[in-house]
């Protein structure tokens, strides 16, 4: 039983870090590669995070996917210590099975909840937020052939949470920029280039102003280029690539930031695609990785079986890409699209009048 | 392109002045002190001492022209300035450009010093961009704190003739110039780590506000937008949307909301027309100008203004040093035209100002255009066919 008078991060970087957990990990992976079932935490989460997930674990059952899920609860409670926490339960699932799947989380509102995402993220170490954002045939925007990725550093930069009040009305906020962070994630894009047969990573800053802080993000994106020749490397200024993305996004590949600008940047190229509704994420740590669904819970639809569980679902997607059972992803993948494509089976938010359950039976069929 | 809201945005920017010089705020100060330390004895025998306590400050109108300093800068300044000198010529403008050697290469602590001196000297400056080498402090940076120009100011505005998504967009972007990210506060706090300050402060933000909606006013628009991310930083951008919460309850007739920055984006890129005046810190202002001009055309077209309580420093909106097209004849000198034509109604010559601008948007809507926007002119064919038509209205 771990101990409450240590820091909960502390302890669970420890546990993560154990090769037991590791082997059993990796044992996992080769598991589910040969033909075993490989288990993933799942995590509805709120609002219409349960109907969606559903939806989800009703998909990846039609196509036969060797996954097995372990529904658990990640709305805090309080320890003896009088903090609230994530669940422990919580906590072990995921550290046991390396992998999971979450749904949308309602930000508990009042004093003693920190922001829920802030803390998984910060349990587990997840250092970089992968966002593909493509064009979805069948819901077009003004923006075509969109085919991009932005990755983000996760961990630090601007949103370590350091601010104070030096004088009255003048207030100092801390961004804090690390090669080790910085070099994590560079190591990541390039790898994640190579592996996803992309051509070319594109470092965005703003080393012009912030010379040593971008300098030292721009640095280690620099380093990794040399290390990984077989990818294209290029730097960009973080108003540039915003001036660029909105005239013709078509020109960028896989993007890679420190933490606000891949905040921002994420977000716009989401809209660019259709919003945070159709947008999936994944975020990588060093020894799991999760992925989620960005959108809100959406309390006036929830339980009306309105919702559209299309961000979900892709992101299951990545997830099964992550654990190399990619022959399901792809066909999974085409299910939802293909389905979207078809006007009449689109949800509500998609301009079309099917219900989610609706929805979520043609994929089955499409991909049974 | 209402003829009226550069001179507006002058007037409100007067209104901030009066406001700072009631003893309002450290920056204030802090400016004031910047200035008396730096100069040396012989520059301060300035008119502008004394005369700006009463009233607005007009630009000094030497034999009825105005002298304006003039930074080509780097990358495309230098060829792009040649043809504003041109144009401003054959349009009989007032104008006389007192050039300033400032730019990357050439760029000592001395330059900069003349450089800020003329402006101060002649109250108003049109400058390129100069570019930031690695090891660099950016001159652009500095100029803009040393002068105090606190406020941003971009009009994005659909214009007819130029390709875009969308249409109906008229923006205001009106952005913190002086603090926040761009405070230049960096150290290794140890080997591999480096903290970066942002600082808001009160003053700053209550400027920007009250500019903003004094703006508002004058222009005759309904909405101030501010675009933060108080949720996650709670303290700076908390400090900054309080304030601009604060300083709309004294503008009652103007609607004020706020939007958090990565949300603002993806609106921004769904339906842009939502938007009227937007007040933001600078690096969010960074962004969301380039988005907005982006929207309305990109670089090619975009005017911008930096505008402090005594002087006024124009240049091409999104601020690009052009370097990759330097030399090759294809750079969009609308923006920098644009941008003249706005220093013209700030110079109080609304007249010349009008005609500049109309000369550009007709040469816009008739289909000559730089490859940047689609066509296949380049920079001289774009430039005569601006002369062409000042020549006409000027009755040759």
């Amino acid at each position: 039983q771990p101990s409450y008078k240590m820091p909960s991060h502390q302890l669970l970087l420890q546990l993560m870090k154990r090769p037991s957990q590791l082997l059993q990990a990796s044992r996992g992976l080769s598991a589910a590669a040969a033909g075993g079932t490989r288990t993933v935490t799942l995590i509805p989460g709120d609002g219409i995070g349960p109907e969606i997930s559903n939806s989800v674990k009703k998909i990846f059952a039609a196509a036969k996917v060797p996954i097995a899920w372990d529904e658990v609860d990640v709305t805090p409670v309080k320890g003896p210590d009088g903090q609230f926490r994530i669940p422990q339960k919580a906590i072990d699932s995921v550290n046991k099975h390396g992998i999971g799947l979450k749904g949308p989380l309602a930000t508990p509102v009042g004093k003693g909840h920190r922001s829920l995402n802030l803390a998984l993220r910060k349990e587990f170490n997840l250092y970089a937020n992968v966002r593909p954002c493509r064009s979805l045939e069948g819901y077009p925007t003004p923006y075509k052939n969109v085919d991009l990725v932005t990755i983000r550093e996760n961990t630090e930069g601007e949103y370590s949470g350091i601010e104070h009040i030096i004088v009255d009305g003048v207030v100092q906020s801390i961004k804090l920029i690390t090669e080790t962070a910085s070099r994590r994630v560079a190591k990541f894009a390039f790898e994640f280039a190579l592996r996803e047969g992309r051509r070319k990573v594109t470092a965005v800053h703003k080393a012009n102003i912030m010379r040593l802080s971008d300098g030292l993000f721009l640095k280690c994106c620099r380093e990794e280029a040399h290390k990984h020749p077989g990818v294209e490397f290029a730097e960009a200024y973080l108003d540039t690539v915003c001036l660029n993305m909105v005239q013709d996004p078509t020109q960028f590949d896989v993007l890679v930031m420190p933490n606000l600008y891949g905040d921002i940047l994420s977000d716009l190229c989401a809209g660019l695609v259709g919003g945070l509704g159709v947008t999936p994420s994944g975020n990588i740590g060093e020894s799991g990785a999760i992925f989620e669904s960005v959108h809100g819970t959406a309390p006036d639809i929830a339980g009306k079986d309105l919702a559209n569980p299309t961000a979900l679902l892709l992101s299951g997607v990545m997830m099964l890409r992550h654990m190399q059972l990619g022959e399901f992803a792809d066909r999974i993948e085409k299910a939802c699209l293909d389905s979207i494509g078809d006007g009449r089976a689109r949800t509500k938010d998609l301009g079309g009048g099917a219900t989610c359950s609706q929805f979520t039976d043609t994929i089955c069929s499409r991909v049974a | 392109h209402s003829a009226t809201s550069v001179g507006a945005i002058r007037f409100a920017c007067n209104q901030a002045r009066s406001f700072c010089s009631g003893g309002g705020g450290l920056s204030a100060a802090a400016a004031t002190a910047t200035e008396s330390a730096g100069s040396s004895g012989a520059s301060l025998q300035h008119a502008d001492q004394g005369v700006e306590a009463g009233g607005i400050l007009n630009a000094a109108k030497y034999g009825g022209r105005h002298h304006v300093s003039l930074i080509p800068g780097d990358g495309i300044g230098p060829e792009l300035m040649d043809s504003v000198k041109t144009i401003v010529n054959v349009a009989g403008s007032p104008i006389d450009f007192e050039e300033i050697p400032l730019s990357a290469e050439r760029g000592t602590d001395e330059d900069m010093r003349r450089a800020i001196l003329s402006i101060k000297r002649n109250g108003v400056g049109l400058k390129g961009n100069l570019e930031t080498f690695e090891g660099m402090t950016s001159k652009n940076v500095q100029l803009r704190t040393k002068l105090d120009l606190f406020a941003y100011v971009q009009r994005c505005k659909s214009i007819e003739g130029v390709p875009s998504r969308y249409s109906d967009i008229d923006i205001l972007v009106i952005r913190e110039n002086t603090e926040g990210e761009y405070s230049q506060l960096e150290h290794f706090n140890v080997p591999g780590v480096v903290e970066s300050f942002k600082i808001i402060t009160e003053a700053k933000s209550r400027q920007i506000a009250k500019f903003a909606f004094d703006t508002a006013i004058k222009t005759r628009r309904h909405r101030v937008t501010a675009v933060h991310k108080a949720n996650i930083m709670k303290l700076s951008d908390g400090l900054f949307l309080d304030v601009c919460r604060d300083v709309a309850r004294d503008y009652p007739s103007i609607e004020f909301n706020d939007v958090i920055v990565d949300n603002c984006c993806m609106q921004l890129v769904a339906r842009p027309q939502q938007f009227d005046i937007m007040v933001l810190p600078n690096l969010y202002g960074n962004i969301i100008g380039n988005i907005a001009a982006g929207l309305v055309g990109g670089p090619g077209v975009a005017a911008g203004m930096n505008i402090g309580r005594k002087y006024a420093v124009f240049e091409a909106g999104t601020r690009n040093s052009g370097r990759s097209i330097r030399g090759k004849n294809i750079a969009n000198p609308s923006a920098l035209l644009l941008t003249t034509a706005d220093m013209l109604e700030y110079l109080g010559d609304a007249e010349d100002a009008k005609k500049l601008r109309n000369a550009v948007l007709t040469v816009l809507r008739s289909g000559i255009r730089t490859p940047d926007l689609g066509g296949s002119s380049n920079t001289k064919e774009v430039v005569d066919a601006v002369v062409q038509y000042l020549l006409q209205v000027r009755g040759h």
